[in-house]
């Protein structure tokens, strides 16, 4: 229970971020903050009691002690797509300071909300 | 779960909620990417004892390191500081 | 003013989500689905490892899907970093102590990732962990040494060759099989290194590819516009 506790706590944290901060960076951060907190849930929906992991290295090991193995190859790939999201975020950054010299989003015309 | 690894999930929540929230509300952009990259530390230990050592690694490889110089590359090439 | 309305969303957000989760036992049993994959993984792809059956075998397309994701990432950052000014990367020193670390660990790094992507059908790991662990040697190296560089060409050669074998062993499925990444190759023995069929090929050309476009994605932040 204390696993999804955090989990939602995460998402919140980084959405409380995302919705109240200026600097991009900042809002980057709280996006990659929300991005764990989700992969914690579904890992999180995924445990079975006593259960070990999906592999089975000896003969003694049985298919109902273990945990559910779709959310794990769900987040493996999960955790990848979102450091190719963030590094393509961070390099438009990177373009947006060379032209205006700030990372303030108020200060960047066109961007306001 | 025997108690003290029940103990150290206690623990370690509250030093996810600590991190995060440091991540959010740090003025210093550099110590806020730290941070994040102590959340993905407490992450990769949590996915290990949810018996997920598949996903333990890629975070611990990803979260940590690769994500972390990402950030640290950006916040060189532009500003360190939040007004 | 802003910070109350988003405080207000935030609350209404966390009660949904508290509310809905409540509903979901913690621990209990897992869905049907899941217990498809591990009663049956070993007898049909021969892996020990369901996850890795998971990924390469029965969601082989998603994994394809995935890995041409990760290579418009790449490319996208270096389409929009890129002038033609002639970028140089910022040239530091580092101190003796990381230059004679990094120069004993980065072979020993490299070969760590190797292993995780070559044993991925036996051990936690696979192509995705194994690449990223040789992405990270590959920049402590950038970190230490002044005069490291890696040729672009060869890592599109790794990265293209990567790619199409990924793609050539799907095909052959379909020409000697019945569909797309079906297993051509005789299963052998669980729990051996040469057993699981085209699973272990395709996890190495994964992680290479993997490896090859974190790389690349590194060396393109790293250069400076000066």
């Amino acid at each position: 229970m204390i696993f999804y506790i955090s989990g939602i706590l995460l998402i919140l944290i980084g959405m409380y971020a995302v919705l109240t901060k200026k600097n991009i960076i900042k809002i980057i951060i709280g996006l990659s903050i929300v991005d764990s907190g989700i992969n914690l849930l579904l890992i999180a929906i995924g445990y079975v009691n006593d259960g070990t992991a999906p592999i089975f290295s000896n003969e003694t090991l049985k298919a109902v002690d273990m945990v559910d193995p779709v959310p794990q190859a769900l987040v493996l790939t999960a955790i990848v797509i979102g450091l190719g999201v963030t590094a393509v975020a961070l390099a438009l950054v990177i373009r947006l300071y060379d032209h205006h010299k700030t990372l303030n989003i108020n200060k960047i015309r066109k961007l306001k909300w | 779960m025997i108690v003290a690894l029940t103990i150290m999930v206690y623990v370690l929540a509250v030093i996810l909620i600590i991190a995060a929230l440091f991540a959010v509300k740090q003025k210093d952009l550099l110590l806020a990417v730290i941070g994040t990259s102590a959340i993905s530390v407490v992450l990769s230990i949590f996915f290990y004892i949810l018996q997920a050592p598949d996903v333990a690694l890629t975070e611990a490889a990803i979260g940590v390191a690769l994500s972390t110089i990402i950030f640290v590359i950006t916040i060189k090439k532009t500003e360190r500081y939040e007004e | 003013m802003r910070k109350v309305l988003a405080v207000f969303l935030l609350g209404i957000m966390g009660f949904y989500l508290f509310s809905s989760f409540s509903e979901i036992p913690f621990g209990e049993n897992r869905a049907t689905v899941g217990d498809y994959y591990l009663e049956n993984t070993v007898l049909q792809t021969g892996s020990v490892n369901t996850i890795t059956s998971i990924v390469v075998s029965y969601r082989g397309f998603d994994t394809l899907g995935e890995v041409t994701v990760l290579f418009l990432a790449s490319t996208g950052l270096a389409a929009i970093l890129f002038d033609n000014k002639g970028r140089k990367r910022r040239r530091q020193h580092a101190s003796l102590i990381v230059r004679v670390g990094a120069h004993l660990i980065y072979p020993l790094i490299i070969l760590l990732g190797a292993y995780v992507f070559i044993h991925g059908h036996l051990t936690p790991g696979g192509g995705f962990q194994g690449g990223a662990i040789i992405a990270t040697g590959v920049l402590l190296m950038f970190m230490s040494y002044r005069s490291f560089e890696v040729s672009h060409k060869w890592l599109t050669y790794l990265e293209s060759f990567a790619g199409i074998s990924f793609v050539t062993i799907g095909l052959s499925g379909l020409i000697w099989g019945e569909s797309f990444l079906q297993n051509i190759l005789p299963l052998g023995v669980p729990n051996e290194l040469f057993s699981a069929g085209v699973i272990p090929i395709i996890y190495i050309a994964v992680g290479i590819k993997v490896g090859a476009e974190l790389t690349g994605l590194l060396d393109n932040l790293l250069k400076t516009i000066k």
